[in-house]
């Protein structure tokens, strides 16, 4: 019975997963949702905006900038985190 | 772990592979990199050393103190930064539009902000790398010896 359970909600699982698959964009179509001005914007102005070569650098520290410092703070609470447990022994 | 191949060939690659991790954090606004693959690869370097020298030399030379210091100057540059363009009127973390000189794009001197932050990620992502697995062994040696 709960083998039975298990199979159905695998079931269950895998026909939304294709079915989302089946539904997704190709890749690098031109036609994608995701090909709007925000990347556009990236490609075109970044030389300008930042003065940087690289654009994925510009994204992370420039206009995404307050993203990359919530990934910093991450580092940072983990690393105080494991070494105030470590140091608790 | 006492191995002359391990420790000579280490000892010779080490240098190179510091200079290498510098040089991907110093150019992160100019070439394929940043502040997180260069101090991964600084990071790697100093675990490296502890594996093929031996432990409590890899210790010695980043203390808890020196890398406490490290871990806390990286990720106050970035929010100090971030601060300084709040001082010169525009948003936080503005780099342009805060008056940063953007310099001419491909010149070490460039892009405003983006090094500075870039640099001070890198030396957050060594020393945390390093930190940890200074500890985790530490830890593993105290263990034994209880």
């Amino acid at each position: 019975m709960r083998k039975l359970l298990v199979l159905f909600f695998l079931a269950v699982i895998m026909v939304v997963m294709v079915a989302t698959v089946v539904e997704m964009p190709t890749i690098g179509d031109p036609a994608n949702v995701t090909n709007n001005e925000v990347p556009r914007r990236y490609v075109e102005d970044s030389l300008r905006e930042t003065g940087a070569l690289n654009v994925i650098a510009s994204i992370l520290t420039d206009y995404r900038a307050f993203d990359t410092l919530g990934e910093a703070t991450v580092l940072f609470v983990a690393i105080a985190a494991v070494l105030s447990n470590l140091k608790a022994h | 772990m006492e191995d002359i191949i391990v420790r000579y060939v280490s000892r010779f690659i080490l240098p190179f592979v510091q200079l290498y991790g510098l040089y991907i954090v110093l150019h992160g606004h100019l070439s394929p990199g940043g502040g997180f693959s260069g101090g991964a690869i600084i990071g790697a370097s100093m675990i490296l050393y502890a594996l093929s020298f031996n432990l409590a030399e890899g210790s010695k030379k980043l203390s808890h103190d020196v890398s406490s210091i490290l871990e806390s100057t990286g990720a106050l540059i970035f929010a100090g930064m971030g601060l300084i363009s709040i001082l010169l009127g525009a948003n936080f973390l503005a780099n342009g539009a805060a008056g940063f000189p953007l310099g001419t794009p491909g010149n070490l001197f460039s892009g405003g902000s983006i090094a500075i932050i870039t640099f001070g990620v890198g030396i957050k992502v060594a020393s945390t790398m390093a930190t940890l697995f200074y500890s985790l062994i530490e830890e593993e040696h105290s263990h034994e010896h209880h």
